[in-house]
């Protein structure tokens, strides 16, 4: 691997304006677009990651500055936390997340989570970070066959960690989904280790009107890519179809046991779930704003402890 | 060189959707014979002579398989004997 490829890469912009950001993030590079010298946050590109974009600039929305990580590159560059970011790595071959997996900058990634670096796993991320055994479960095809693209409901079942300490528990918020492979699985002693312990961060749910209503989430804010193609059929098609599973909380897009959406570490700092926060942070693009907080939560947490591990104990 | 199969299943207790999808297939293709099929992932290795049987039960459980989610077995395939050029050169 070359010097030009190993070395940081960088950050590509879509030209789009974070919102409250004004027009002076445009051209800029990283260093001077963010907010606060502090928090240094991590995005890892691998071959086939898709949303790494979209995490840098949820990264600079919150004032930190964004660093691109390469996967072929063992060097952490100082950064203060890492977002593993969604797509499809390495094409998905062998199973979604397992090659990243195995990526010499997951490697460090793994060496530093144990010494208390956050580190969140988003969608594709989330699988990596299982495989790598950062978290317990694995994620695994939907249980309908089917690509689930649509904005989910998801309640916050644990606030108060590093991810989620702007969030208050119970809370529903709106954030997009788009995923074939997002069924999580694990052992019943392993889902119930979870529970008990509170490791459960997010589950899938109906939205705030309540869990029975028999309909996926109503759109709030912009048209989603489900939406749009089943605008003329309506209803029916926004029903969760799980043709080839059992039926749950009809909110659940993919079979995913307990509703689980995502998942975090006994101290919260490790974290991965499923749908996007990162695509929730405008609502030029997104159906709220409510992916916004988890990227704020780390922010505070990095701000009350300088270089990270002392948080843990106030996480719960 | 020697030749081993790594064949890796999801474990009975886990949702199978593919499965699931190819049985009602093979039923409407009038095979309604078949109960049930699980779909899974075979690997044709090619590794040195000196590898060991744990080394290889070692690549297929952290690699090849994720335990979570899946079971697996490794199978070393005897050289063919009498066959083809390398025949010789491989007694």
């Amino acid at each position: 691997m070359s010097d030009a490829v190993a070395g940081v890469r960088p950050v590509r912009d879509a030209g789009v304006t974070v919102a409250g950001r004004g027009s002076g993030a445009l051209g800029k590079s990283q260093s001077e677009q963010s907010g606060t010298a502090g928090a240094r946050i991590g995005v890892i590109t691998f071959p086939g990651s898709l949303d790494d974009v979209d995490a840098l600039r949820a990264a600079r929305a919150v004032g930190a500055q964004a660093v691109s990580l390469w996967h072929a590159d063992a060097d952490l560059h100082a950064v203060d936390a890492v977002i593993v970011p969604g797509g499809f790595s390495y094409g998905d071959y062998l199973r979604a997340g397992a090659i990243a997996a195995q990526a010499p900058v997951m490697r460090s990634v793994i060496d530093a989570a144990r010494g208390g670096m956050p580190v969140l796993g988003i969608c594709n991320g989330f699988q990596v970070l299982c495989e790598a055994g950062l978290l317990p479960g694995a994620l695994m095809r939907n249980a309908g066959l089917t690509f689930r693209c649509r904005d989910q409901y998801l309640r916050v079942e644990r606030a108060g960690t590093v991810w989620s300490g702007r969030y208050a528990p119970g809370q529903h918020i709106l954030i997009p989904l788009k995923h074939a492979d997002g069924r999580y699985v694990a052992a019943d002693r392993d889902l119930d280790a979870l529970e008990a312990e509170g490791r459960v961060l997010f589950r899938y749910s109906a939205g705030p009107a309540g869990g029975d209503a028999g309909e996926a989430p109503a759109p709030c804010g912009s048209a989603g890519a489900e939406r749009l193609r089943s605008a003329p059929s309506g209803e029916a098609e926004r029903k969760p179809r799980d043709a080839y599973g059992p039926p749950r909380d009809p909110a659940n897009p993919n079979g995913s046991l307990r509703d689980i959406a995502g998942v975090c570490s006994a101290d919260g700092r490790i974290a991965g779930l499923m749908p996007h926060p990162e695509h929730a942070i405008d609502l030029l693009t997104g159906p709220s704003t409510d992916g916004l907080p988890l990227f704020a939560s780390l922010i505070d947490a990095l701000g009350r402890s300088g270089t990270a591990p002392a948080v843990s104990a106030a996480a719960r | 060189m020697a030749r081993v199969a790594v064949d890796v299943v999801i474990k009975p207790e886990i949702l199978d959707p593919q499965g699931k999808a190819i049985l009602a297939a093979l039923g409407r293709a009038g095979h309604e014979a078949v109960r049930s099929v699980r779909a899974g992932k075979h690997f044709d290795l090619e590794v040195d002579d000196a590898v060991t049987d744990d080394e290889l039960e070692t690549l297929a459980g952290s690699v090849l398989a994720n335990p979570v989610i899946e079971t697996w077995t490794v199978t070393r395939i005897p050289a063919p004997t009498g066959a083809e050029s390398d025949a010789g050169t491989s007694r």
